[in-house]
């Protein structure tokens, strides 16, 4: 470890202000908090400071989000082989998955990471840890299958439009991988709906078996299927679900794997349990409405399985409570959360035109969050008002 | 008709060496000093030259712009310097004690403690009026308004605080007859405020003067703020008074006899203390001889006069500061941690569940002066609620004084807060905001657009 300090020491004058490498500063002090905590210490107000850090805090999402993200790795693997109707054997599928996963996670990495050090530089900031957890969020929530250049591009887009003109990390309005995703189903939408992109290999066609379905159930229940088949045409049950060995975005079909991921959140204390329940509570109060009043089949569909189908859960646990983009305030929190979870049922039930609405409730939400904060605060400074007129009466 | 009164929001951070209820030799040095700088809102001026000599109670500087606000010496000695930071601040004056040179003795008589303006003149001559300070904005009461209430905690609830019990116990009369005469600078209610269960409460005669209440739960329950904001909060055009607790045996020690005569019971504690314990010395007093014997080691130190949130740093001239009875020591943190974000953590101190540590519920812990990470945006929300039981939205109103928005942070609250207050939301911070800077330069702005 000295030795490493020794030798870090040694080159940094280079990254300082009149160094030859000055123009990489913002790169080299990524470098150096990455591997070594610094040694600042405190210089005003409180003497002592808690532990954690955004490094440490967005750490800990990355490995909440390590469940699902394995488990899309085996379901890649696994859909594929299932569609090519090849012997289902545990490594090949995982290799399999490894190969088309990975590199979906080094480009939006790269692209990513690329744009924020240059941001970081021009801005003279340290880099914001950020992207380390959207990084991984955007692979999750694409098909495996989604061109590397297209994927490249939305996440160039999401960095740079979704959040630093507006200032960086902590100053976005819209959570940047959902801005990705949007970006990728307006833009792209034959690459992220339609039957054949969810199970990767269909598109290019390598192998399928003849008349094999890879519609997702999001898909079969947006057009009324009310009994959810697999691509040979049997049903799919609830365990299957539930496990997720169905086809879909890489990361969101394993309630398991991302209700693993909400344990880790919530131990944490990271992510909001105020949001993640008020979204399930909307999605199952929207869902039994539904039920009451059903016309059609799409709205015969069980609550407990809306909640399990598409991006709900993935949502609700990694995308609804981002704190930056959600409500703020505690009461905000509550309103915020079910509003998500009440309106992406009902898009995606009533407007089966966008069956994805998770993604365009969550975003819809992040625009009126400071709206939510805005009554709420409203009501506190209403209160303070209210005490001190009463009290000049007295 | 006595309230209980529960702080849910809030929380008690267990540090190593909190001082065992004994004595330790008293402390009398040869230094002392004054600090301008542990007064918000003062422009100070001299009223003396280094070299000069000073009585015992005799002014040694006062306020440029409320010049009926002096601060006196607290021991007789010769000014021997005057020590100045940037654009020449005055931060210290520092007094070489020499006891010939005598003591100034003012004659109280029944008169000058009948009324409120009687007082406030003998206050503002003998220097004790700095101990009132006045909410909002945190600084030295102005003498000339009357406030709403005057509010006194009767407890520390800070980490490794003094226990009051402990060193009011022996101050009965002082304490008494100092409440006693603040009572009458307000026509409201003078209130205090006992942590539950408490045996201070004995120590009160005439308890049907005053409004008692008792708290309970963790810190920041004892603070000013906190309480005031439970009982009866502040509104806009309202002003409070306070009173440190642990001042009140000076006041009264002053109007029983006539001589200011700040001497203090503190606390040594922290965990770079060899035996944290009490000792007994005069406010603004050289601690240098004292530390020498005490700590493990003087290498490396941060030396805090006050408590780990919100005292000042003196690790390197080391007097205690004017309102303080504690004295907390622990190791300063300028040190690089390999891969420090990844480890396990067994060590580390967080109110977050994401070190080891927290598989020990009661352990104690020795924290360092590191920072423990790089500043950032704000990304983390529903932290400073957490610890905060005041009911404002902190986090909101901080972004509201960093726009400068004055109508803004007064909706929301300002007027309730001060620095302190905020104190836990600084230490939890995850982006490592510097909180009550923050918190000060809004309540200076406040103080600039409300003159």
């Amino acid at each position: 470890m000295k030795f490493l300090r020794k030798r870090v020491d040694k080159i940094k004058p280079h990254f300082e202000e009149g160094g030859r490498f000055y123009f990489l500063h913002s790169v080299f002090d990524g470098f150096e908090t990455f591997l070594f905590v610094p040694d600042h210490v405190t210089k005003k107000g409180a003497h002592i400071r808690d532990a954690i850090d955004m490094k440490r805090t967005m750490i800990i999402v990355v490995l909440a989000l390590m469940p699902a993200l394995l488990f899309g790795i085996y379901n890649t693997g696994l859909q594929h082989f299932i569609a090519t109707g090849q012997p289902q054997e545990f490594w090949p599928m995982i290799s399999y998955g490894i190969i088309k996963v990975i590199p979906l996670i080094a480009v939006t990495y790269i692209v990513g990471l690329g744009i924020e050090f240059a941001f970081a530089q021009v801005r003279k900031h340290e880099i914001s840890e950020g992207f380390l957890v959207t990084g991984i969020l955007i692979p999750l929530i694409v098909p495996a299958d989604i061109p590397l250049w297209m994927l490249a591009i939305a996440t160039a887009f999401a960095v740079i439009i979704g959040k630093e003109v507006f200032g960086g990390s902590g100053m976005n309005i819209l959570n940047p991988a959902l801005t990705a995703r949007a970006f990728l189903f307006f833009a792209y939408p034959s690459w992220m709906s339609g039957d054949k992109i969810w199970v990767s290999g269909m598109m290019s066609g390598e192998g399928i078996i003849d008349g094999y379905s890879g519609a997702t159930l999001l898909a079969q229940s947006a057009t009324g299927a009310s009994n959810f088949i697999n691509g040979f045409g049997e049903k799919v049950s609830h365990l299957e679900m539930f496990i997720g060995t169905i086809p879909g975005s890489v990361g969101e079909t394993s309630i398991i794997a991302i209700l693993l991921g909400a344990l880790i959140l919530l131990v944490a204390g990271l992510g909001s349990w105020r949001i993640m329940f008020s979204t399930l509570a909307g999605g199952i109060v929207m869902g039994l409405l539904l039920n009451v009043f059903a016309v059609n089949s799409a709205m015969e569909i069980a609550w407990f399985e809306q909640l399990m189908l598409g991006g709900f859960a993935f949502g609700m646990v990694f995308m609804a409570t981002d704190p930056v983009t959600g409500a703020q305030t505690n009461k905000g929190k509550y309103i915020y959360g079910f509003l998500i979870g009440f309106l992406a049922i009902l898009i995606r039930v009533l407007n089966p035109a966008y069956p994805e609405g998770m993604m365009l409730a969550i975003l819809l939400m992040n625009v009126f969050a400071p709206l939510i904060d805005h009554l709420v605060v409203q009501q506190n400074i209403k209160k303070r008002l209210k005490r001190s007129v009463s009290s000049v009466k007295s | 008709m006595d309230k209980t009164i529960r702080i849910r929001k809030g929380v008690d951070i267990d540090l190593k060496g909190k001082a065992k209820n004994q004595f330790m030799a008293d402390h009398n040095p040869e230094l002392f000093a004054l600090k301008p700088i542990d007064f918000f809102g003062l422009v100070p001026k001299l009223s003396w030259k280094e070299g000069e000599k000073v009585k015992q109670g005799e002014p040694v500087f006062f306020d440029k712009y409320r010049p009926d606000i002096v601060f006196v010496a607290p021991v007789a000695g010769l000014i021997s310097k005057v020590v100045r930071g940037d654009k020449r601040k005055m931060l210290e004056i520092i007094i070489e004690k020499s006891d010939e040179i005598g003591k100034i003795k003012h004659n109280i008589s029944k008169d000058d403690l009948k009324n409120a303006e009687a007082i406030k003149k003998l206050f503002l001559n003998a220097g004790i009026w700095p101990y009132i300070k006045q909410r909002p904005y945190g600084i030295i009461a102005n003498p000339e308004t009357k406030p709403r209430d005057i509010f006194i905690s009767m407890f520390d609830s800070a980490p490794l605080a003094p226990d009051f019990e402990f060193i009011l116990n022996a101050d009965k009369e002082e304490i008494n007859l100092a409440l006693k005469t603040i009572k009458l600078l307000t026509d409201g209610d003078v209130y205090l405020s006992f942590k539950k269960g408490s045996r201070l409460v004995d120590l009160i005669e005439n308890k049907e003067n005053y409004k008692i209440n008792y708290f309970h739960g963790p810190h920041p329950a004892g603070l000013h703020g906190v309480q005031i904001n439970k009982i009866k909060p502040i509104n806009k055009g309202e002003i409070v008074w306070t009173v440190n607790a642990t001042d009140l045996p000076i006041i009264g020690s002053f109007l029983k006899t006539g001589i200011y005569n700040p001497e203090r019971t503190v606390a040594l504690a922290g965990s770079e203390v060899k035996e944290p314990a009490y000792f007994k010395t005069t406010a603004g007093a050289d601690l240098t001889q004292l530390l020498k014997s005490k700590l493990n080691t003087d290498d490396n130190l941060r030396v805090i006069s006050g408590n780990v949130l919100t005292g000042s740093n003196i690790s390197h001239s080391r007097f205690l500061g004017f309102f303080d009875n504690l004295v907390t020591v622990i190791p300063e943190g300028n040190k690089h941690e390999l891969f420090g974000w990844a480890l396990p953590g067994f060590n580390k101190l967080s109110l977050t569940t994401t070190f080891m540590s927290k598989l020990f519920p009661r352990k104690k812990f020795a924290p360092d002066t590191n920072l423990h990470g790089g500043k950032r945006a704000y990304v983390v929300t529903g932290q400073y609620e957490a610890v905060c039981p005041i009911d404002v939205y902190p986090q909101l109103l901080i972004k509201a004084i960093l726009a400068e928005d004055i109508d803004k942070m007064e909706q929301m609250g300002i007027y309730e807060i001060i620095e302190e207050d905020f104190a836990l939301c600084e230490f939890a911070c995850t982006s490592k905001m510097d909180v009550q800077e923050i918190v000060r330069t809004g309540l200076n702005l406040m103080i600039k657009e409300m003159s």
